[in-house]
């Protein structure tokens, strides 16, 4: 089926695979590194993934990947709190670190000469950590309040996270990344020791590198510093596997707020998760994502914003890359003067004219282009290069598989577009969630300030 | 010559060696558009942003009025719809985007060099520019949209208190009001304000041309003049007005069912080409504008847990911006988080940094620059800023000259003449949840 202009495109796109720079070492004690060149600035990106996040922690102790993230910051044997950052700083580079359900990273950004700072005083924190108690305190009152911040006052976040949790029943999945608030306002030194204890250690690390630098000399600096550090048995993680699901789940979320918002998930295989010979299925899942929200031309934004105007904004989200079985999503709210009823009608209605047509030839080949391009464009970013080769490996996929993401959209055609719309988008599988805003008005009198903009 | 002096030349010598800035060309077009261009052969791909002083700041009596131009201008043009404009975009895998703030209204798009997509983009993107229809039925559902965002705002804190703060501290000055508009003034607009809008300053004279990619200089032209060549060459926008500083200190509470209080506090601070600019600019470095090794951040997160992120900066816009100060908190805290914010600045306003504090934050800014233009989106970015405020070409290439050259009492010189600690607009929201 391939005609000319996939020929061209194909053609076109063969030496930006060629260009891709990547080595891969393991050190004695088990540490991942991963080295990928990339000349265009003299700048390198260090990033450390450690295997843990918020899918491996249990009730009562929520949030503790999070926490822990942020006493990673607070002192070892060897430095003080906060003393990393100010070393980063002064040495011109920027630093920070993050948490998913997957996994817990830290990063520097910094001029290549400068690479060593970042080894030397991450492999110091991965195994000479000090939880001190009263440094504890301090900082779990910090991530109380940026909880309270991304969450708990920010009405559309509250919904997908009682939304996940809804969906979710037996899945880590269903709960917060930052954790519930109680678990926060109740974590013990004790608790942190022992998560950092347990899952930080060369074994379970993944550095990745990205930039201006030699293979050679990052693997020198990796044996120097990382070298050295004591693996650790790391447990082997139970299943946890999300129940079938029996049947549709909705949920409410009040709140104070002006805009009503819709959010519906299905549940979908990732490519961890998915049987090996349905392996195309999560990129038809993509590609379908894209057919209905991939940019300005694509159908939600046609149909739904342009034409029907039922939704001032909509988008859809599938889960390729997972280390368990997540969602397919799509949320939004709908236009003024339109319900939340009338905008999951036509959702349906979109969903339905995907089990029962093909998606044109020409919609096909837009996502494919629009694939192929972006691969270009990520290149111009060597922050997200180094992340997408970090969070595979992470969740234990082969970074090689995030190179093959063209030719596994590429592959896909109308039919598979079709199948998994029909097996995943189903009613007994989906979970649909509303924010049902409370009323703001009245509730704060107008100040003596005057004037229109006064709430 | 003392030995400080030395190792200040050696600083010098060693931050010009060590970080090559992009080589920018620049050139202005037969009708007068003013272009910026950096060859960037690494990628076969193109940057490139169209910058009109068409901002909100040119809003007169219709706030909104700048941004819902901007948002049209890609509904309909050269005789096809939305639909068709984004079908073109998206069939080659090109990206267009708009986007208005106070001072800029941007038009970008990027677009790998390949000829067909590169062809089919540019033609696109140069219809869109300089021959939008302005279609009614688009018009009356973008303003919906913009309703339905200006509701949205209603309840996000940080939204109110931002737009309160704009309301008082500029008052009618035209940064006043929001890009956004307000409901009552988005209501009214109509086509004809947009048509006249566009036909005023989207002209060539009021726009600058960046153009960063795997393009040759003689490309580079060539596309700059295809994109311009059917705009009317017009004039420059004509200056803004100055702005009035607030005379005495101002309060604002504003109610809110959140369980923080979201905080704003301000002066106006400064614009583009004050002289003023790199003591003011690496002085609040070391204050606030550092993240997590500020002064702010270890006095207010670091040594109380008070807040998960505070922050200070200055917004240089072509006529004072704001200095603004902000974070958030538990209600029941607010009353100590700002009176440890405003005891910090008083005290940094008397003092000053210390020796190694000025020394680290030089560091952290000169060793970082490398880090500021490492892709070809980010000197897209510095060439916007350079061409529209009119900076020098060598701006990069001096930046850390003009950094380091900044010493203690240069610093304390300038926020004790600039930083108003006792005329500070603040404004709360939040308060209603315990």
């Amino acid at each position: 089926m391939l005609n000319i202009k996939k020929i061209a495109w194909l053609i076109f796109f063969l030496p930006t695979i060629a260009l891709a720079n990547v080595s891969e070492f393991e050190l004695d004690n088990g540490l991942k590194l991963i080295v990928k060149e990339d000349h265009r600035a003299p700048v390198v990106v260090s990033q450390v993934w450690y295997k843990v996040g918020a899918s491996y922690e249990h009730e009562g102790i929520t949030g503790i990947s999070h926490m822990l993230e942020h006493m990673m910051f607070k002192g070892t044997k060897h430095l003080a709190p906060n003393e990393f950052s100010h070393i980063i700083a002064e040495n011109g580079g920027e630093q920070n670190a993050f948490t998913g359900q997957d996994y817990t990273a830290y990063f520097q950004k910094l001029h290549k000469d400068r690479l060593e700072v970042s080894f030397k005083n991450e492999a110091d924190r991965m195994r000479n950590l000090i939880i001190d108690p009263d440094e504890l305190l301090k900082e779990r009152k910090v991530v109380a309040e940026e909880r309270r911040m991304r969450t708990d006052d920010n009405p559309q976040a509250l919904l997908r996270e009682r939304f996940d949790a809804a969906a979710f029943v037996s899945s880590p999945y269903h709960r917060p990344v930052i954790g519930w608030m109680s678990d926060i306002n109740h974590y013990q030194a004790s608790d942190l020791r022992a998560w950092y204890q347990k899952w930080y250690a060369p074994n379970n690390a993944t550095v990745v590198v990205v930039g201006d630098v030699s293979p050679k000399a990052v693997l020198a600096l990796a044996k120097k510093y990382f070298g050295p550090l004591k693996p650790e048995k790391i447990a082997t993680l139970k299943p946890q596997v999300e129940v079938n699901q029996k049947g549709i789940r909705e949920i409410e979320v009040k709140a104070p707020a002006e805009l009503p918002y819709l959010m519906m998930g299905w549940k979908v295989s990732s490519v961890t998760t998915v049987a090996k010979e349905n392996a195309w299925e999560p990129y038809a899942l993509e590609v379908l994502a894209n057919i209905l929200d991939g940019g300005n031309s694509a159908r939600f934004a046609k149909q739904l914003v342009r034409e029907q105007q039922v939704a001032a904004s909509i988008g859809a989200g599938n889960s390729l890359f997972s280390r368990l079985s997540d969602l397919f999503t799509i949320a939004g709210t709908p236009a003024n003067g339109k319900s939340v009823d009338e905008l999951k009608k036509a959702i349906i209605e979109q969903i339905s004219q995907l089990k029962s047509q093909p998606v044109s030839q020409q919609e096909l080949d837009r996502v494919k282009a629009q694939v192929v391009a972006d691969a270009v464009y990520e290149k111009d970013s060597v922050f997200y290069q180094a992340m997408q080769i970090g969070m595979l490996e992470t969740i234990g996929v082969d970074w090689r598989v995030g190179e093959q993401y063209v030719d596994n959209i590429k592959a896909v055609t109308a039919e598979q577009v079709q199948a998994v719309a029909n097996k995943y988008l189903t009613n007994d599988q989906l979970t649909v969630g509303e924010l049902v805003p409370l009323p703001l008005n009245g509730r704060h009198p107008v100040s003596s300030a005057g004037g229109q903009y006064v709430h | 010559m003392s030995i400080k002096q030395w190792i200040f030349v050696i600083t010098l010598l060693f931050s010009s060696s060590l970080f090559a800035s992009p080589d920018i060309e620049h050139w202005t077009t037969d009708n007068g558009a003013r272009v910026y261009f950096v060859n960037a052969p690494e990628l076969p791909m193109v940057d490139v942003n169209i910058v009109f002083n068409a901002g909100a700041a040119r809003d007169g009596e219709h706030p909104g009025l700048a941004k819902l131009t901007n948002a049209m201008l890609d509904e309909g043009a050269g005789g096809m719809d939305a639909d068709a404009i984004a079908d073109t975009f998206s069939s080659v895998g090109a990206n267009y985007s708009a986007n208005s703030q106070r001072d800029m209204a941007v038009l970008s798009l990027r677009t790998l060099t390949e000829k067909k997509a590169f062809d089919t983009a540019l033609k696109m993107f140069a219809e869109v520019i300089a021959k939008p229809s302005f279609p009614e039925i688009s018009f009356l559902r973008i303003k919906q949209q913009l309703l339905t965002a200006l509701q949205g705002e209603k309840q996000s804190p940080q939204s109110i208190a931002t737009r309160t703060f704009f309301q008082k501290l500029y008052d009618k000055h035209p940064y006043g009001s929001m890009p956004a508009g307000d409901t009552v003034s988005v209501e009214k607009i109509n086509l004809d304000n947009l048509k006249a809008f566009y036909q005023q300053f989207y002209v060539a004279k009021n726009a600058v041309v960046v153009i960063v990619g795997d393009v040759s200089k003689q490309q580079a032209s060539q596309m700059a003049t295809a994109l311009t060549k059917n705009l009317n060459s017009g004039s420059p926008a004509p200056e803004l007005p100055a702005v009035t500083p607030l005379s005495k200190q101002q309060e604002v509470v504003l109610p809110f069912p959140s369980s923080q209080t979201t905080i704003m506090m301000g002066q106006i601070g400064m614009s583009r080409d004050d002289p003023d600019y790199f003591p003011l600019y690496v002085g609040n470095h070391i204050l606030g504008g550092s993240g997590l090794v500020s002064i702010l951040s270890d006095e207010i997160r670091e040594k109380r847990g008070l807040t998960y992120g505070v922050y200070s900066y200055f917004s240089p816009m072509q006529k004072s911006g704001p200095y603004v100060f902000g974070l958030q908190t538990r209600n029941d805290q607010t009353e100590e988080a700002l009176h440890v914010l405003k005891d910090t600045l008083n005290t940094y306003i008397e003092n000053g940094p210390t020796e190694a504090q000025l020394k680290a934050a030089k560091q952290n800014i000169t060793g970082g620059f490398a880090l500021r233009v490492d892709s070809n989106s980010k000197i897209a970015d510095y060439l916007s800023m350079i061409g529209f405020y009119g900076l020098p070409l060598d701006y990069l290439d001096s930046f850390n000259d003009k950094v380091n050259a900044v010493t203690v009492a240069d610093i304390k010189d300038a926020f004790k003449r600039r930083v108003h600690a006792d005329k500070m607009l603040t404004v709360l929201v939040g308060g209603e949840t315990k």
